[in-house]
């Protein structure tokens, strides 16, 4: 009896200590695009170093794991504490209020309120999380081409005919297989078409029909699939809404122009190197305006968490100035905090030309018009970026009008909207 | 009388050998006694199949049953109880079509392509699955050279990952791949063999033909085997051609193993999702959408995800796969009483 007692007891206290354990773990799912991933495992070493009492256990996916996974996690009541995420406001039910719970909320106001509404329910004042980075979509255009075949680089002002027809021309003369590419994202291409003078936000909040000004680039956009001056490997590679980049063929030397955005800055400057010159043009004119779009990937607590206090505290150090600071100028990252940005930024990196590209988006982010500004922390978006993907692929793989493409997007995004029960 | 003398109960380190056996034994034999008292020798077969029978229940008929809950409600939340009843508005909405063969006439445009694409794939990928598969162990169950060797070669693939399969062959056919490679150091030009619609169908179908066709022939090369060699020796005797003796003696001995080959093949045809998926992500466009898939991205994949519209494709998709399995049951048995009676 006296043995049983013992083994009970040993028992009850290997649980007890397991369980203490499990109660300072902070699990993160990341994602990362470059060398951020490394950079933020330093910081934590770092913190965890600071206080022994919190486990933080940092898990890497892909971007895909985050897109698709995390959703049906999160749905299911479960996830990780702090996940990095781009799809932010259609989430928001799942993210804690760390409002109660972060040291200072005035500070997080003051330096994060700008973009807090991206990622909180509408209609609340809750701090869901921080943005890590901002991203501005953009251009980037392989220099060294361009001097080779003896055509000068589109200026500031030049239009997507403009780029297009230049980077034909030097497409040609180079031997180069792709003269442009875009991403296969609703993302970014709603850039052009915001340029073109689209608006998807109807007067009620909900998606609009298709305007005028979004029809005229996704016809000018499938055109030039089908010519060729625009790749067709990205946009035809898949089907549905995934999300397919160019930027390999970029760094291959294989593409002029590319339109993907700020976040590739650090990509191209570590994998490019000096095997050829780049520049980073911001975003091409259409008819209404210069605009790209902006974004970005927030940091965001998981309302799931049984460790909120220790969630908080981690969020809490991760956004406090001197370590946003040091993770924007470690991962050349553009940062969403004020106090950051109003102090200037010493980018970690020799290379000159990702340096000038940061430049050049901090200063392409003058030209966002309000659509694009508004569009991160509208409901709806995410619903009609997936459309717009899946159709204009299909009629950029010749299954599909582009007129049959338009009815399909409106009819898709009507039916999501029904789906929604909103 | 040697050989009648059980193993183990002959020497003393046999018997030594045979003591746990024989106490487990004991061990058991009390309750189930007890048991058979109980229920019965007709009760006892399902007392012992009842751990399976649970089994199946918990990890395949309770996930049907769900999954046709799930069928019958509608908008975008996981939880079953969150989930408002619609009764059977998203079958309605899949058959919700002007004209089948014309997927862009139905509500659901994808679901038909896809359903169009899957059917191509089933009827191309199991004739020739099943063909090549066929004529490997026939080959392999001859007298060759180094037969082991080829039997692994063959067999390989099978122990690959798909995700690995399909990374394997877009490596080789990708723009920039080594089949490009190789045709551009022949001096021809390179071709977008994933860009092209026809191209990228036949390569889903070869893919998935490399990768499982060693597990095929394996199951056809075993029953092959179990043919008693003495028919042949006695069709050559009576100087039977060796294509009658194929028809006459191999196909209708391997028709049982045939018909589990065809079933098999059938059904993982129907649920190619995998290596396709890595290989050509369903495209270009949706030429390569197959159904799994078309479930996966309505389900889980795109945002404001539809898991009612997803589990009625499922349903619909298992119905199908059952029909043709009781199809090819029943004329497996009609074929097997056609022999008995020959």
């Amino acid at each position: 009896m006296k043995k049983t007692k013992t083994m009970l007891a040993a028992l009850a206290v290997g649980l007890l200590t397991s369980t203490a354990a499990m109660a300072g773990d902070v699990r993160i799912m990341w994602y990362s695009d470059g060398v951020e991933g490394e950079v933020l495992k330093d910081l934590l070493d770092r913190f965890m170093k600071e206080n022994p009492g919190i486990n933080v256990i940092l898990d890497n996916v892909s971007y895909s794991v985050v897109k698709e996974q995390l959703p049906v996690q999160l749905e299911a009541g479960n996830g990780p504490d702090i996940a990095r995420v781009t799809n932010l406001k259609a989430q928001s039910q799942h993210w804690l209020d760390l409002r109660p719970l972060v040291a200072d909320p005035a500070y997080w106001d003051e330096n994060f309120g700008a973009q807090a509404d991206w990622m909180r329910p509408d209609g609340s004042n809750q701090i869901s999380g921080f943005m890590t980075q901002i991203t501005i979509a953009g251009g980037f255009a392989n220099k060294t081409l361009f001097e080779q075949a003896g055509v000068a680089i589109p200026g500031k002002d030049a239009t997507w005919d403009d780029w297009a027809k230049a980077a034909k021309q030097v497409a040609e003369n180079q031997q180069v297989p792709f003269p442009m590419a875009l991403d296969r994202s609703g993302h970014r291409l709603s850039g052009p078409n915001l340029a073109y003078g689209g608006n998807y936000i109807g007067s009620d909040g909900k998606p609009a029909p298709l305007d005028e000004g979004t029809k005229n680039f996704l016809k000018t956009f499938v055109g030039w699939v089908a010519d060729g001056t625009m790749s067709k490997d990205v946009w035809v590679s898949a089907a549905g809404s995934t999300y397919r980049a160019a930027a390999d063929d970029f760094i291959n030397g294989q593409l002029v122009y590319y339109y993907s955005g700020s976040w590739q800055v650090p990509n191209f400057s570590t994998k490019i190197g000096t095997n050829f010159d780049w520049v980073a043009t911001g975003s091409p004119c259409g008819p209404a305006n210069c605009t790209g779009m902006t974004g970005g990937a927030g940091l965001v607590a998981v309302k799931y968490t049984k460790n909120p206090k220790e969630v908080a505290k981690v969020m809490d150090y991760l956004a406090s100035e001197p370590i946003v600071k040091e993770f924007s100028e470690r991962t050349l990252f553009l940062p969403a905090h004020k106090g950051v940005l109003a102090k200037g930024l010493d980018f970690k990196t020799d290379d000159a030309q990702a340096k000038a590209a940061l430049n050049a988006f901090v200063e392409a982010s003058t030209s966002l018009s309000d659509v694009a500004r508004k569009l991160p922390g509208w409901l709806w978006s995410d619903a009609v970026y997936g459309a717009l993907v899946t159709r204009v692929s299909q009629a950029a793989a010749g299954e599909m009008t582009v007129d049959e493409a338009f009815a399909r997007i409106d009819s898709d995004i009507a039916t999501k909207v029904k789906d929604s029960g909103n | 009388m040697k050989a009648d003398v059980p193993k183990g109960s002959g020497s003393g380190l046999g018997e030594t050998a045979m003591v746990p056996v024989r106490l487990a034994m004991a061990a058991i034999d009390a309750p189930l006694r007890f048991v058979q008292r109980r229920l019965g020798i007709g009760g006892m077969a399902t007392f012992f199949l009842l751990p399976n029978m649970l089994i199946f229940g918990i990890f395949v008929l309770l996930p049907f049953f769900i999954n046709f809950a799930y069928s019958m409600t509608g908008g975008t939340a996981l939880f079953l109880p969150d989930r408002s009843f619609v009764g059977g508005d998203q079958y309605a909405r899949l058959f919700d079509c002007a004209n089948y063969a014309d997927p862009n006439s139905c509500a659901e445009d994808t679901f038909w392509t896809a359903v169009g694409n899957t059917a191509w794939f089933v009827v191309l990928q199991v004739t020739l699955m099943i063909l090549f598969s066929l004529v490997t162990a026939l080959i392999l169950n001859r007298d060759l050279m180094a037969r082991s060797f080829w039997r692994a070669v063959f067999f390989f693939p099978v122990l690959l990952s798909p995700v690995v399969v399909g990374l394997i062959w877009k490596w080789i056919l990708q723009r920039q791949g080594l089949l490009n490679f190789g045709l551009y150091g022949l001096g021809f030009e390179p071709y977008t063999w994933l860009n092209d619609r026809n191209w990228s169908f036949a390569a889903t179908v070869g893919v998935s033909i490399w990768a499982h066709m060693g597990f095929y022939t394996l199951i056809l090369l075993a029953g092959l085997q179990a043919i008693p060699k003495d028919l042949y020796e006695a069709a050559e005797m009576d100087g039977t051609r060796p294509a009658r003796a194929f028809w006459r003696i191999t196909l209708p001995l391997l028709m049982p193993n045939l018909l589990v080959v065809i079933v098999l093949v059938l059904i993982r045809a129907v649920q190619i999702f995998d290596e396709v998926y890595v290989l050509t992500g369903g495209g270009p466009g949706t030429s390569t959408l197959y159904i799994t898939q078309y479930i996966y991205e309505t389900g889980f994949a795109t945002q404001l995800r539809n898991p009612g519209l997803a589990a009625a494709a499922s349903i619909l998709m298992g119905g199908v796969l059952v029909v043709l399995t009781l199809v090819q049951l029943g004329l497996g048995r009609k074929g097997e009483k056609k022999g008995a009676r020959k």
